[in-house]
């Protein structure tokens, strides 16, 4: 398999503010990786900085799609290369319909006529955006935005597409739906990129995994291993470690992370 | 009753003047949430150019409005390229020094070029030609004014309705970011916004100029049109129209049946009574976030 996304030792910075601290990833074609860490560690930085949203950032380190460099391009460029990219927070336009949220999703299409077979599709993912096409999408709930963010991204018909945190806010069986599309997508041959907090459902669905902390990854690995791995069962799954006889097994551990 | 008929038509045929400023305030406001003071000097400047290619270089009325509208459109992208863009960092209150500042420098280049004298602009129809409607008159001037107000606004709803350009402009609009996203070139998207609203600008000044024609002329209705945008909820080209036909027709009433001294002050009067009654302007319809 070949690498889609190469990511190497970019450092981001808010102003001030060290956020991505040298940090090196590959995403290999056709599969789903997912990006695992506490609030703050830097994993939407990281997302952002690849989409070409902070300016001027990556302070250091290059970007590569598809073997071309695309750090320091505009984030319109990168868009049109084939990257979808759904933010925290859903983003969509709030005083147009679903169906004109959908459309823009496919602004840069030059195959109009295709676009019908397309809506088709997202509605058949997402029924619930097919009884609410009229709709400003502004008054849809949360998760109904989240599927019509989702939605319009795939209008662009994108090799890769980019994540973050999809569960945000949704009910557990909407986290379900959400993730069993999300491999539909991939087995599509939509290459993912994923960020989340959900470790457990994330790391069902993924095959690589690497674990951010503080800007800095301190753990990667196929996804069976690292469900397998005791810190991040502690963690992130939320088992219980056994109790060491002094206690400094987990201080040890503990120190590792945080 | 025919006299107050006549007056209310009277307010409504200068209030489609003020309403073309108004609707071109309106189209940069939303997009780049800019009040544009520069707007009625920026149609001044295509104005005076209209006036020379007709004038001075005698080019034919059949010519000469496409090229004064291609020259609008020129002039609205080069003002957003060169100068807004470069000081798009700025809050609210720079941004209005900014046109401001903007304002005066056309003005003082349009007086340096063709002098602070009045001109006769030439014009298809005359100033006097008038119609009857029952026992009504206007100038064919007026009614033509009318007349285009509401194509340019059937025009624009058409567009963001249904144009792929208009869609994502109402797109940037609403959320840039996610519009970059769309892979949507929201820079260049911002520099034609500032083009369409010139070239709206720059048909209100056409129309206004064979009644008068100096570097003066287009402060006065552009403030006006501003007045009917505020009422109208400074968002809603529809809004802008009806708010600048409030504006003609009140002051209109209150020069015929108070003191015509005062009245141009009382659109501002106006603007002051809505935004204290109805701070969003009567005509805002806009999705309110969700906390
Ligand atoms: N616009 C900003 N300006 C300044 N600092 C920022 C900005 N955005 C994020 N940061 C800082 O950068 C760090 C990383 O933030 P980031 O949003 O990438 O975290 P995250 O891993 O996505 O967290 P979460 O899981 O809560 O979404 C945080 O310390 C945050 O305070
Ligand atoms: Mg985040």
């Amino acid at each position: 398999m070949s690498v889609l996304l190469e990511v190497k030792n970019i450092e981001t910075y808010y102003d001030l503010i060290y956020a991505v601290r040298g940090v090196s990833l590959s995403v290999e074609e056709g599969g789903i990786t997912t990006v695992l860490g506490n609030n703050g560690a830097g994993k939407s930085t990281i997302l952002k900085t690849i989409m070409g949203l902070i300016d001027d950032q990556p302070d250091k380190g290059t970007i590569e799609f598809d073997g071309k460099r695309i750090d320091g391009k505009e984030t319109e460029d990168i868009v049109r290369m084939g990257i979808a990219y759904v933010p925290e927070g859903r983003e969509v336009f709030n005083e147009l319909t679903v169906q004109e949220n959908l459309l823009m999703g496919a602004h840069t299409r030059k195959d109009r006529s295709a676009l019908k077979h397309d809506f088709e599709k997202i509605y058949s993912y997402f029924p619930i955006l097919a009884d609410r096409v009229n709709q400003w999408a502004g008054t849809l709930s949360g998760g109904e935005q989240q599927m019509l963010a989702i939605g319009r991204a795939l209008m662009s018909r994108p090799r890769l597409l980019i994540l973050d945190e999809p569960s945000l806010g949704l009910s557990p069986l909407l986290v379900k739906e959400i993730f069993e599309i999300i491999k539909i997508i991939r087995n599509q041959g939509v290459t993912i990129l994923l960020v989340e907090q959900n470790a457990r459902k994330a790391l069902g669905i993924s095959d690589f995994g690497l674990i951010l902390e503080n800007g800095r990854f301190v753990m990667a690995g196929p996804c069976c291993q690292l469900l397998e791995d005791q810190d991040v069962k502690e963690f992130y799954l939320g088992f219980k470690a056994q109790e060491s006889a002094k206690g400094y097994q987990r201080w040890k551990r503990k120190k590792r992370w945080r | 009753m025919t006299d107050l008929l006549q007056t209310l038509l009277n307010g409504v045929a200068v209030g489609s003047g003020y309403a073309l400023m108004g609707i071109a305030m309106v189209i940069i406001y939303k997009t780049s949430e800019v009040v544009n003071f520069a707007q009625g000097e920026m149609a001044l400047v295509s104005v005076f150019f209209t006036y020379m290619i007709l004038h001075t270089y005698g080019v034919p009325f059949f010519y000469a409005f496409p090229l004064a509208a291609l020259f609008a459109v020129f002039v609205g992208c080069v003002l957003e390229f060169t100068i807004l863009r470069r000081a798009k960092e700025q809050n609210v209150l720079g941004m209005i020094i900014v046109t401001i500042g903007l304002e005066m420098v056309l003005i003082g280049l349009v007086s340096w070029k063709f002098g602070a004298e009045q001109k006769v602009m030439p014009f298809p129809i005359s100033t006097y030609d008038t119609l009857m409607i029952g026992n009504l008159f206007a100038t064919t001037l007026e009614a033509l004014t009318f007349a285009i107000v509401w194509v340019i606004m059937l025009g624009l709803f058409l567009f963001f309705r249904f144009s792929r350009l208009g869609l994502a402009m109402k797109a940037t609009q609403q959320n840039k970011v996610a519009a970059r996203l769309m892979g949507i070139r929201t820079n260049r998207v911002l520099m034609f916004t500032w083009g369409i609203s010139s070239l709206v600008g720059c048909v209100a000044g056409i129309l206004i100029a064979p009644k008068s024609m100096e570097p003066f002329m287009m402060w006065d209705p552009m403030l006006k049109g501003f007045s009917g945008a505020v009422v109208g909820g400074m968002t809603s080209i529809p809004g802008a129209v009806f708010g600048a036909y409030l504006v003609g027709i009140v002051e209109n009433l209150f020069g015929q049946y108070a003191y015509m001294e005062f009245k141009s002050a009382v659109a501002f009067a106006i603007i002051v009574i809505v935004l204290c009654v109805k701070p969003s302007g009567i005509f805002a319809r806009h999705y309110v976030k969700k906390v």
